[in-house]
């Protein structure tokens, strides 16, 4: 160690040079974004809570392909489906377990009618077991609530799918 | 008086010792408030900010959180130890208060072997960790007590001869002279004639306390929470307590024996009319320094890593200890040489 780098640390030089930055820190603006009353910009890609979506005659646009469960890294899609009475064929059953959910939304990606879809709607909770098993009639429910916003966003995504 | 007078001094002493430890628990209440913000601030956060208003009752919600919580010994643990070590990591910590004299007539043990009674309780608090790490039964517990042990010895060394070098600038052992010592203006406080030791001591207090960057005995990210890993609710609320009125102890004693305690550094203008009571001597100016102290130990926590335990060991032995020696021999020089504004002789 050369005297002068031995002085430098015998005198602290560096710690004080520390010391200076999170001094300045202190006094700088503060960047909190109080959660529930301020909230940060949401993309239009954001992955939050799935939906599946209907046609605007309100017919469900699943046709029951089955290759979101096929392409679904988490296995986190069931679905069972059969021919209905006017020979189309259609989901029975169509459950996610946002448990299992890695929420990387391939399934949308993967979907061929735009049916299942990834919302921006984040915040929700189950409050005992099997509350976050989401069944075809909650999703369908969800995609009603939320179809607006849906619009809007693959509409504004179009040009780069 | 009514009562025989054994009872009287008994009751009225009693009665001191409140009006010391009452305060002090707020006020480490309160520096735990303190640091969430002062770290949060300088991390570009505002820090707990939803408890009452601006968080002010943050601190009581905490207390009231581990009072309701259960304490849990764990399977193997020995109970009586387990359940003691904690009392014996506050006891040393609020007893060593007794000889901190907060005004001229303000102490409620105004011994003459002052400072030795504090380097003896300092030191004890460590017993507390070691039979918590030893009594938990856990390898944790166990490598965090064993890393405090060897780091408190360490630096108990330096920090013995830091005391030293006061002793021989002040020529008292009684905290109470140590100040009168220092009677004048900011420069003639001990800080300048013993400015190493008095860095030297603050360090070691760092370490002593177990702060960040010393905290290798909680050592969250390598060890879980080190010795007080197996401890929940009041328990665990103890050896918090026992950390943080040991800070406000080391920050005080700094106030004390480096920054002239109670003497008020604009003397000469306490005879002003209205602003006078201000810039006189008082209990309010150990306060703003023991606060100043007590903000580098949270602004040091918020800057810097934690060092490596051999770093702790090279730094507290071969650089701290040679130093302190050292600095001794000057300042014995210097009061031989009677330097003034220091040592000038009476």
């Amino acid at each position: 160690m050369s005297t002068v780098s031995y002085l430098k640390s015998l005198m602290l030089w560096e710690l004080l040079k520390g010391l200076r930055l999170t001094g300045r820190h202190l006094f700088k603006r503060k960047i909190t974004v109080q959660y529930p009353e301020e909230k940060t910009p949401q993309s239009p890609r954001f992955r939050g809570l799935h939906a599946l979506r209907r046609y605007p005659n309100g017919e469900e646009r699943c046709i029951g392909c089955k290759l979101c469960e096929a392409v679904c890294p988490a296995v986190a899609i069931t679905i069972e489906c059969e021919p209905r009475e006017d020979g189309t064929r259609r989901t029975t059953q169509y459950d996610i377990d946002l448990t299992k959910c890695i929420f990387c939304g391939f399934c949308e990606e993967s979907c061929p009618v735009d049916a299942i879809v990834e919302t921006r709607h984040f915040e929700y909770h189950g409050e005992k077991p099997g509350d976050l098993l989401y069944t075809k009639e909650m999703l369908l429910a969800h995609g009603d609530l939320m179809e607006e916003q849906i619009a809007r966003d693959r509409e504004q995504e179009a040009a780069y799918r | 008086m009514f009562l025989p007078d054994p009872v009287t001094t008994t009751v009225i002493i009693l009665i001191q010792i409140g009006l010391i430890v009452a305060p002090i628990m707020l006020s480490v209440a309160y520096l735990t408030y303190a640091e969430r913000k002062v770290i949060g601030y300088m991390q570009v956060r505002i820090g707990p900010n939803r408890v009452g208003p601006r968080g002010w009752l943050q601190p009581i919600a905490d207390a009231l959180k581990l009072l309701c919580k259960e304490i849990i010994i764990p399977t193997g643990a020995n109970r009586f130890l387990f359940l003691l070590a904690p009392i014996l990591a506050l006891g040393p910590a609020l007893a060593a208060w007794a000889v901190i004299p907060f005004g001229s007539e303000m102490v409620l043990a105004n011994i003459n072997a002052g400072l030795l009674y504090i380097l003896a309780l300092t030191s004890l608090g460590v017993y507390g960790i070691i039979i918590a790490g030893w009594a938990s039964n856990s390898k944790y517990a166990f490598i965090g007590a064993m890393r405090s042990a060897a780091q408190i010895v360490s630096y108990e060394i330096p920090m013995g001869f830091a005391l030293v070098g006061v002793l021989i600038a002040a020529g008292s052992l009684n905290l109470g002279q140590i100040i009168e010592a220092q009677r004048g203006n900011p420069l003639t406080w001990f800080w300048i004639p013993l400015f190493p030791l008095f860095i030297i001591y603050f360090i070691s207090g760092l370490a002593e306390t177990n702060r960040a960057p010393f905290d290798v005995s909680e050592g969250e990210s390598e060890i879980v929470a080190g010795f007080h890993v197996e401890y929940a609710g009041m328990a665990f609320a103890l050896f918090f307590l026992a950390e943080y009125a040991n800070m406000i102890m080391i920050s005080a004693l700094t106030s004390v024996m480096f920054m002239g305690g109670w003497l008020s550094p604009l003397s000469s203008m306490s005879d002003l009319p209205v602003v006078g009571l201000f810039f006189a001597d008082g209990i309010h100016w150990l306060i703003f320094k023991t606060a100043f102290f007590l903000f580098c130990f949270l602004w040091i926590r918020a800057t810097f890593p934690r060092f490596r335990y051999d770093q702790i060991m090279r730094l507290g032995w071969k650089v701290f200890l040679p130093i302190t020696i050292a600095w001794i021999v000057v300042v014995a020089v210097m009061v031989i040489l009677q330097i003034p504004p220091w040592f000038a002789a009476p």
